[in-house]
């Protein structure tokens, strides 16, 4: 045992190495997520006209009130929020229609399907918007609100078709045949068994879809025609005239988000329970 | 269409097609089919609409590459987007791997709470944070100024600008799909691997990339499709000088008044993901129900 | 009197693959009728076609003297009580068992007086509001079983509903059920694979094997007169040698096998020369230390006590394995291991049956 040396500090160094770097990694990681996040809304309270933390020219609220004060803003935002009710108002029932429709296939069949229905997915959104300004061009209808939603709808459908599908798969059949067996109709059967079943997925798939609908902003852009949803009227302060009231308005999205990200996490805590 | 009928009954399962025909004929393929028919024909007044001049052509294509700079602005667009999804692959490995695998049950769960914040967040918004940052009196200026390590500022906006606003914005759809695959590694492989002599790499080489391969393609697809397809960060964090394919596109539709080309663009545009996507599946020989996960 | 169900040549194909070949059976209103067979043998679909969840491709289904063909599965006189239960998770237990009364438009307030009584039937008073998950194995058994007794159904369709309990509790079920049945005399259908679960409970069995029909017939005639050499070895536990029939006189039959001369009773339409099989049940083995007519030599491999006797395996020198229940009374002379000894038994207590695909 005499080739034993005792253990040197260096030694110790060289030991903890890689956990040091990791740890230095991970900081590195959530402070490059969360900076930009940080800066932005700090530059809410920056009196500078131009949004930024460098220099700071004392703090303000007023951007908030100059927000509130935004008539377009206003516009934008009961818009988005149309716009994201119409999308899951079609997207829910649709999606779940498909979803239902997929299982019901042979695996060949089944194949073909999903393909083309997880394809919106794999396009890149500026062509979604693209097609579908074109197809109803032919119809004589222009872009705005509703081609909006047509165009958003056709990908955010395949998202609720995916989670329902999901959620399906764990379904026990022979529930069905058990309410048919009991002199149910089909009716019922889908009310008051596959439905209640399904209301989970439906909730978080309308969730999502609104979401999904809410930031849209490469196809919406595309479909838009005169029409400003949120995401562009932002985009668009960007390009002509960018003040911190736009910050203001992030950080109260942020702040939202986070809201009910929270909210979420914890009810789903709960449930686990 | 029986088993729905049989299932569902003729209304409500009627119901059923009707809304599922409704989405993929009318909304998946007509619009496609559509911009395909339109990306083949030259530009008409109305009036031209169905006379002799109404023929099918692959100009709108042809054009593309003939041009010297939308020809180089395309090949940008590719590479660049590799680029990006080949750095985002490398920032988040190790983080997935560490969240999947190292990091105790509540450590993940936290890590995971964390990430997911931006994740909410608008790409819009996330793309202004960093039009915000990188501006040109802006505070990474004013913080590489401070340090001395640059004494001018530096015009970050332009292909950096760009490509940095993209890893930010996509790096969680990285992240995720591989973190799920390797979290369904078992812990005791990685052990007995250790138990007979592999070393770090060679554990991660021959055990963790093959069994998250499902994960790092996913990952792989999203970002590149993203990153190709994105408007936003080339819009708000390019300049003049470095234009992105889908602005080309915009400039069709919206500038320069040609559908016909604009459609031809965004179909090589589609066509471009779609082969990206069958590729990589092949490559990791994954099917696509791996990815839709 | 609850109806009776008559299947009349019944016959059932997916594609190419018959399920159930040429299936006739009576079933007596009130009566407990089980349909035992193997996995895969083609009960389970005989089951899912009375209930109407399929039609048959041939044959008809009269369930009190009414064809069934057309009438789908939820205006059928049966109710079903599946091998997975499929209760329905998200809604307590009374909804669960006041389901069909909802389905043919009851106001709730009966409803809900009608899974009360249920509840006291199956004997779970105040387990209305739980949900199903908080169940054990045996109440969610009760609860499906109120649950078809909802809609007052003329047949009860069970299948395999006990497999998924462990044994002391099938046991228990098992009493309960055929409580159960006498007390509603509602026409039960059970299909089991467990050979003495049918047995214990029913009137009458059906022994299926590959489709086919073999033999209905009361537990103890089956037990003592299996109509074929499957329903020989399916039911219980039976000593069988093969060999060729020698000479057939006043019921009783001379069988040569490799193991020498045995006489036993003659089964159905056997007939001289054919290839057929004796069977001898364990108990009716007698075990002596000298050579009897109609006895086996063999070497004893082991002894397994199963509380009320034990079980003797022994080998012939011809390798056939060979069974003999030891009463306890008699277990302090039983032969140790590896100790050579005889089986005899009476012709009356044997059965020669012609094996199938031979000339008979």
């Amino acid at each position: 045992m005499s080739n034993i040396r005792p253990i040197t500090p260096l030694d110790r160094l060289a030991r903890a190495l890689p956990k040091v770097l990791f740890a230095a990694y991970l900081a590195l990681f959530i402070a490059y997520l969360f900076m930009p996040l940080i800066i932005m809304s700090a530059a809410t309270f920056n009196a500078s006209k131009f949004p930024t933390v460098t220099p700071w020219l004392g703090t303000t609220l007023g951007w908030f009130r100059e927000l509130w004060n935004d008539a377009a803003m206003w516009k934008a935002l009961w818009l988005s929020l149309g716009i994201g009710l119409a999308v899951v108002a079609f997207a829910l029932p649709v999606g779940t229609a498909a979803a239902l429709f997929l299982t019901s296939l042979n695996a060949r069949a089944r194949g073909i399907f999903y393909a083309v229905m997880v394809s919106p997915l794999l396009t890149p959104g500026v062509a979604i918007g693209i097609a579908t300004l074109i197809l109803w061009r032919q119809a004589g209808v222009a872009g705005g609100t509703f081609l909006i939603v047509m165009a958003q709808a056709t990908f955010i459908t395949a998202y609720v078709m995916l989670m329902v599908v999901a959620r399906l798969q764990r379904f026990d059949r022979t529930q069905e045949e058990a309410a048919l067996g009991l002199g149910a109709s089909k009716w019922m059967i889908f009310r008051r068994v596959l439905l209640p079943f399904l209301k989970p997925a439906l909730i978080a798939a309308g969730f999502i879809a609104f979401l999904q609908s809410f930031e849209n902003y490469n196809t919406t852009l595309f479909v838009r025609g005169t029409d400003t949803p949120l995401t562009v009227y932002i985009a668009t302060k960007v390009r002509t005239g960018l003040t911190p009231a736009v910050n203001a308005l992030a950080l109260i999205l942020i702040a939202l988000t986070l809201v009910t990200a929270l909210v979420l996490e914890l009810n789903r805590r709960r449930k686990e329970r | 269409m029986n088993e729905m009928i049989k299932r569902f009954g003729p209304g409500l399962g009627g119901f059923f097609l009707i809304l599922v025909a409704v989405w993929i004929i009318g909304m998946v393929l007509a619009p496609n089919l559509m911009m395909l028919n339109f990306s083949l024909k030259p530009m008409l007044f109305p009036n031209d609409i169905g006379g002799p001049k109404d023929v099918y052509t692959v100009d709108n294509y042809t054009a593309l590459f003939g041009d010297r700079v939308h020809r180089a602005i395309f090949l940008k667009t590719i590479w660049g987007s590799a680029l990006v999804m080949v750095a985002t692959l490398a920032i988040t490995y190790p983080l997935a791997f560490w969240m999947a695998k190292v990091a105790s049950m509540r450590g993940a769960r936290a890590m995971l709470t964390i990430l997911i914040i931006p994740f909410w967040i608008n790409e819009v918004l996330r793309t202004l944070a960093w039009f915000i940052i990188l501006s040109f009196n802006g505070p990474l200026n004013a913080f590489l100024l401070s340090t001395g390590l640059i004494d001018q500022p530096v015009r970050w906006q332009g292909d950096f600008g760009v490509l940095a606003g993209m890893v930010y914005a996509y790096i969680l759809f990285m992240l995720f799909p591989i973190y799920n695959s390797i979290s369904t590694l078992e812990t005791a492989q990685l052990e007995a691997a250790k138990n007979l002599g592999a070393s770090t790499w060679r554990i991660h080489w021959r055990i963790v990339i093959p069994h998250a391969k499902a994960g790092i393609a996913t990952g792989c697809v999203f970002t590149f499709m993203l990153a190709a397809g994105s408007y936003v960060a080339p819009a708000l964090l390019g300049s003049p000088g470095s234009r992105w394919f889908t602005e080309i596109i915009y400039n069709w539709f919206f500038e320069g008044g040609n559908w016909n080309r604009g459609a031809a663009y965004a179909l090589v545009l589609l066509v471009l993901c779609m082969a990206v996507v069958m590729v990589t599946l092949k490559i990791f020989r994954v099917n696509l129900a791996d990815v839709a996960k | 009197m609850s109806h009776s169900v008559e299947l009349i040549d019944v016959e059932q194909a997916f594609g190419d693959v018959k399920a159930v070949h040429h299936f006739s059976a009576h079933i007596a209103g009130g009566e407990f009728f089980s349909i035992l067979g193997p996995s895969g043998c083609g009960k389970t679909t005989l089951l899912r076609l009375i209930a109407g969840f399929t039609e048959p491709t041939k044959g008809r289904v009269l369930i009190g003297d009414k064809d069934m063909a057309g009438i789908p599965a939820d205006r059928r006189p049966t109710a079903m009580i599946f091998q997975s239960l499929a209760l329905f998770p998200l809604m307590p237990v009374w909804e669960n068992i006041a389901f069909g009364l909802e389905a043919r438009g009851v106001p709730k307030a009966q409803r809900r007086k009608r899974a009360e009584e249920l509840l006291e039937l199956i004997a779970l008073p105040g387990y209305g509001d739980r949900m199903v998950h908080e169940l054990s194995g045996g109440q969610r058994q009760r609860v499906a079983i109120a649950r078809a007794l909802a809609v007052q159904p003329q047949v009860l369709l069970l299948d395999e509903p006990l497999s998924a309990l462990d044994l002391k509790l099938r046991q228990h079920m098992r009493a309960e059920l055929r409580a159960l049945q006498k007390r509603t005399g509602v026409t039960f259908i059970y299909i089991t694979h467990d050979q003495s679960e049918a047995l214990a409970m029913s009137d009458r069995v059906a022994v299926m094997s590959a489709g086919v029909l073999q033999q209905i017939a009361t537990p103890q005639e089956l037990y003592a007169n299996p109509a074929t050499p499957f329903t020989a070895r399916f039911v219980g536990e039976t000593n069988a040698i093969v060999g060729t029939v020698r000479g057939i006189e006043g019921g009783l039959a001379t069988l040569t096998t490799a193991e020498g001369r045995f006489t036993g009773r003659a089964g159905p339409g056997l007939t001289d020369g054919a290839r057929a099989t004796i069977f001898i049940r364990p108990e009716a083995m007698a075990l002596s230390r000298i050579a009897l007519p109609n006895s086996l030599n063999a070497i004893t491999t082991s002894l397994e006590y199963e509380g009320a006797s034990a079980m003797l395996c022994a080998r012939s020198e011809h390798g056939q394995e060979l069974l003999a229940a030891v009463p306890n009374r008699q277990l302090a002379e039983a032969p140790g291991q590896g100790e050579q000894i005889w089986l005899s038994f009476a012709p009356e207590e044997a059965l020669i049956l012609a094996e199938e695909g031979q000339p008979a």
